[in-house]
């Protein structure tokens, strides 16, 4: 544990930066840390020696062909791949300074502090106004139901969708489109207040306008989240993020500013992903 | 037929004829024939059943045969303490079988690490459990149910006086929920498996517990599952004679049962009766075609609910997908 707050101060290391705005980036603070971290699924080892930084209110794109484990990484920072069985983990991965593996660590509430966004949006078959508020029943965050109703509504808002849905917020979440539907289970992940959030291709399963206003609510988010997002799609890493991490065959390639990583990138099997060489 | 003249095939692409191949033809056609002549068997005993049922039985049906009692050593009267037996029963039956079986499911498909010892000594036993017959189930009762569990409470509390100890609608109602416990635990596991494992990650993944996310998310999920699971079961259990032979069926009884101690009549068990120890054959006939037709449609509506059920949700899974 006091391994990891002395990391706290650390910045986030980029290699040499010209455009002032990445010159911020790299200042601030961080927010994760990952060490020497190895994953195996039984015999199978998916990750391999990741090290890795992740600034506070830091979009983070996690790119790199299919199987390359970047959900499997993504996964392990709230620690899902807990409940898959036959998985193990070596290595540190510290939020805040705290070692999220540590045996004091209760996994339930570190996902309670790190939201996660699926790739294929899931809302419970229950009303839309129940889908928002379950995170906060079963955590007791608000009893009365004044309170609630505040923590729907703000939730909602800042998922973008309250102006489409207070009128009906009764009705099953599963009559709303896709991607209505995806912004939904961010509102449900907002509710429980977060402070990171973990997104698995949000976009990929939804029309180009859909995408857009996801990706839209992903900028505005920043302010207050740290967000770590898998995307396949290169233009949309390019688009919303500040850092991009390029994974292959379980390594972490390379990781540096998007600008660099899209115009610049120092490793030849970046280039040649980014460019559409192959994955 | 064609008024331009086709070339005739080159020799040595025999395509019209070839003795092997048409051998093989009159093969095909033989192995279809007996396919549609099995299907056939099945539908034409099942037609015999129920038409002959339908005819015998009818003639003897009335308000009065399913609200009287049966008189003169059941040569006549009707069947109302059989009814009334067989529905307590299979009540008493449910809600043992339900809670137990949906829990067994539950472990297994929740819960469980699919190469323990304990998931696959109970995915054993639940199989086995299904091949059992009967009539084993119905000595397990009486040696089980009966003798020791009856037995031994009535030698803790009421000093050894036979209240327990004998056959019981309680002990013949336990006796078939064993049997009917792996169609409990395969329709609610089939159920389970019907929901999408995405639901449980976001229930996990927004800090719910394993149990909160069975609670809240699974469980009002698998309502219909269980439901038909217990349909299913009753109509599995209901008719069953052997279990219920020694374990609390009553030959004749005049009064209704009133307690869990109680002997009762059954249709299945009076079926049973009925045909093999009336004292008067002929007399008995109209009867015994009338009891098996209230006993088929109680069965045939049981399942046809649970058929409806299913359906229903099958539908409500699709449209989700």
């Amino acid at each position: 544990m006091n391994a990891g707050t002395t990391y706290r101060k650390l910045a986030i290391q980029v290699t040499p930066v010209t455009k002032t705005e990445d010159r911020k980036a790299a200042e601030v603070p961080c927010k994760l840390i990952t060490e020497d971290l190895n994953f195996y699924y039984r015999q199978t080892q998916a990750l391999r020696g990741i090290n890795l930084r992740i600034g506070e209110n830091q979009i983070t794109a996690l790119i790199g062909p299919s199987g390359c484990g970047k959900s499997t990484f993504l996964r392990s920072l709230n620690r899902m791949n807990d409940l898959v069985p036959g998985t193990r983990v070596e290595g540190k991965i510290y939020i805040d300074g705290q070692d999220i593996y540590a045996k004091s660590v209760d996994p339930i509430l570190l996902r309670r502090k790190v939201g996660m966004i699926f790739q294929k949006s899931n809302p419970f078959p229950k009303s839309i106004y129940e889908n928002v508020a379950y995170g906060v029943k079963i955590n007791q965050y608000a009893t009365k139901k004044a309170d609630l109703d505040e923590i729907v509504e703000k939730s909602l808002r800042d998922a973008a969708l309250w102006e489409e849905v207070r009128d009906r917020l009764d009705t099953s979440a599963l009559r709303l489109s896709g991607g209505q539907q995806q912004r939904l289970c961010i509102a449900r992940s907002l509710a429980v207040k977060p402070d990171t959030l973990l997104m698995d291709e949000p976009a990929s399963a939804l029309d180009p306008i859909s995408t857009a206003k996801i990706e839209e609510l992903i900028l505005d988010l920043k302010k207050r989240f740290t967000i770590i997002i898998v995307t396949h799609n290169m233009q949309q890493a390019a688009r919303v993020s500040d850092v991009t991490a390029f994974f292959f065959m379980g390594e972490l390639i390379e990781m540096d500013s998007t600008s660099k990583m899209f115009t610049n990138p120092s490793r030849k099997e970046t280039e040649d992903y980014i460019t559409g060489r192959f994955g | 037929m064609s008024t331009n003249p086709v070339p005739t095939p080159a020799t040595r692409f025999a395509l019209v004829e070839d003795e092997m191949r048409q051998r093989l033809d009159v093969a095909g056609k033989v192995f279809r024939f007996l396919t549609g002549l099995a299907c056939l068997i099945i539908v034409s005993v099942v037609a015999l059943i129920i038409v002959n049922i339908f005819i015998n039985g009818r003639a003897h049906l009335s308000w009065q045969f399913i609200t009287a009692a049966p008189e003169e050593g059941m040569t006549a009267g009707g069947i109302f303490p059989a009814i009334y037996g067989t529905v307590l029963l299979v009540i008493l039956m449910t809600g043992a079988v339900v809670p137990v079986g949906v829990m067994v499911a539950i472990y297994l498909h929740e819960y469980s690490v699919h190469s323990s010892l304990l998931y696959r000594t109970t995915r054993l036993a639940v199989s086995n459990l299904a091949g059992v017959p009967s009539i084993v189930f119905g000595l397990f009762g009486l040696g089980f149910f009966v003798k020791f569990v009856g037995g031994s409470i009535d030698r803790l509390f009421y000093g050894g006086s036979l209240v327990f100890g004998q056959p019981a609608i309680l002990w013949a109602a336990l006796t078939l929920a064993v049997l009917t416990l792996p169609v409990v635990i395969l329709t609610t596991e089939d159920t389970l498996r019907a929901i999408p494992n995405e639901l449980r990650e976001a229930s996990m993944a927004l800090g719910a517990t394993k149990f909160q996310t069975i609670r809240h998310i699974v469980l009002p999920q698998a309502m219909t599952g269980i439901l038909t699971g217990g349909i299913l079961a009753v109509s599995r259990g209901a008719g069953e004679v052997a279990p219920i032979l020694f374990t609390g069926a009553a030959y004749f009884l005049p009064e209704l049962p009133t307690k869990l101690t109680s002997q009762f009549m059954e249709l299945g068990y009076h079926v049973l009766v009925l045909s093999t120890q009336s004292p008067d054959v002929e007399a008995t006939k109209p009867i015994l075609n009338s009891t098996v037709f209230v006993l088929l449609g109680l069965t045939f509506l049981l399942n046809f609910v649970a058929i409806l059920i299913r359906s229903q949700m099958r539908a409500r899974l699709r449209s989700r997908a």
